[in-house]
């Protein structure tokens, strides 16, 4: 095996992969922006008590993070777009049937995993520190704005990383149906030049460069927050 | 969907077996238990090597399990597919590049899973070993690794509902497992997507949902020794 990066250097590639990688980010966004909405909506109605909907969303919990997540592109693509409204399938066609169905999968799969995080970072807050806040002399607001939010936030971050990073990554199930991001655009690239290694090489250079940025900003807010906590 | 199940329950249970090669439900689930039994011993030397005192075996092995975990999966079968036949030097069938992209991506999950289950072992644990005259090696094997690995079993169970859900991707490259059969099914039928896919979600749902649910109840078993031990 010898690389020769000239190949893929010259000619459209970079830029069909550009492109690529241009869907991949969009998807992702898309997914996210779906995902962290639905799931501030499901903790919060997990919150109200009211034992049907808490059942109702628990199910739908289980569900999302039980069955893998290509089925669940496989359902939204094939199954799903047969269920919904004639003329919401039609506009959806019309646009960009396969990126939207990936990206409500995406979304919706992970709203499973985001609102348990939400919710443990709730828990993790015990009611005693809202009481000792308003012992001390706190106002309601500023109870929440110095002592509850503070806690939760760092309760929420490291995990809400974790997962947007698989997030990031599974973007790359898209190209069972077809999406043409980055993944996609790699072996488009691949079957053309026959540059397999140097492609591969350089796509999964990309997905490591976004990946180890996630990864990184997680453990430095961790050990920042650390440092904070042991510093005063 | 009752019509479909009465009609393709053997294909979506074993696939063309046996005149093809083993697949549908049996295909995945067979994949899965392989990967766990062969990702475990090289997850064990994964954590073993992060928590070396050796730079040499330390560096390594932090450099596969960050690369491993931030690559998407896809990336690793096709890393594989083209791979592991070069490196044999003849052609692989599907399932076993499968197997190989399998375990070298979820022995990365799974070494931190038991690191997780290492480090949070007191350090009384291995102090007490080592004043009673036990080597470094031997405290890891007598006294560490059989509670680490004990605290860690509900994990290692999670872990293995994500090998399952894992092994659907192995459509992209025609490994014959359950989606493979429910493609087919599809393929055949063509105009009942909703009942084929749902028979296809629920099934991994039940086989998931039982694996997630034992691991709770392992947990909570667990817990209950662990404090038992410390009143």
């Amino acid at each position: 095996m010898h690389f020769d990066f000239s190949r893929i250097l010259q000619g459209p590639y970079i830029s069909w992969l550009l492109d690529g990688l241009q869907v991949s980010l969009l998807l992702f966004g898309f997914a996210w922006v779906i995902a962290f909405s639905l799931a501030v909506v499901l903790t919060l109605v997990r919150l109200t008590e009211i034992r049907p909907l808490v059942f109702l969303v628990a199910a739908y919990v289980e569900i999302g993070r039980s069955v893998p997540l290509l089925i669940q592109v496989f359902f939204w693509y094939f199954a799903a777009s047969s269920l919904l409204p004639h003329a919401v399938d039609r506009a959806i066609t019309r646009i960009d049937p396969e990126f939207i169905y990936a990206g409500i999968a995406f979304g919706l799969g992970m709203a499973a995993y985001l609102s348990e995080v939400l919710r443990s970072g709730i828990r993790s807050i015990p009611h005693t520190q809202i009481e000792a806040g308003r012992a001390l002399g706190f106002g309601w607001l500023a109870t929440m704005r110095l002592v509850v939010l503070p806690q939760a936030f760092r309760a929420t971050v490291p995990p809400l990383l974790n997962y947007t990073l698989m997030l990031f990554k599974n973007t790359s199930v898209a190209l069972a149906i077809g999406v043409k991001e980055l993944t996609y655009q790699t072996r488009l690239i691949e079957n053309t030049t026959f540059a397999t290694f140097e492609i591969f090489a350089l796509t999964t250079l990309i997905y490591l460069t976004g990946s180890l940025l996630l990864t990184v900003t997680g453990e430095l807010l961790e050990r920042h927050w650390n440092r904070q906590v042991s510093g005063t | 969907m009752i019509e479909i199940i009465r009609e393709y329950w053997l294909l979506l249970l074993i696939g063309q077996y046996p005149h093809g090669p083993l697949g549908g439900l049996a295909g995945t689930m067979i994949l899965a238990l392989l990967c766990l039994v062969l990702a475990f011993p090289v997850s064990l030397m994964l954590a073993l090597g992060r928590l070396s005192a050796h730079r040499l075996f330390r560096g390594p092995a932090m450099v596969i399990s960050y690369v491993m975990r931030g690559t998407p999966f896809i990336m690793v079968i096709f890393w594989s597919y083209y791979i592991v036949p070069l490196i044999i030097g003849r052609p692989v069938s599907a399932f076993w590049v499968m197997v190989v992209a399998l375990v070298l991506y979820e022995s990365a999950y799974l070494g931190e899973v038991i690191r997780a289950g290492i480090v949070a072992l007191p350090r009384g644990q291995s102090e007490a070993a080592q004043a009673l005259g036990f080597s470094r090696g031997r405290t890891m094997r007598l006294i560490v690794l059989p509670q680490a690995l004990f605290n860690a079993f509900p994990a290692i169970v999670s872990q293995f509902v994500s090998i399952i859900k894992e092994t659907s991707l192995g459509v992209v490259i025609g490994v014959h497992e359950f989606t493979y059969a429910a493609n087919q099914v599809n393929g055949i039928e063509l105009v009942k997507p909703v009942a084929v896919y749902s028979i296809l979600a629920i099934t991994f749902f039940i086989l998931c949902f039982s694996f997630t649910s034992a691991a709770r109840w392992l947990e909570a078993r667990v817990t209950a020794q662990r404090t038992e031990q410390l009143a």
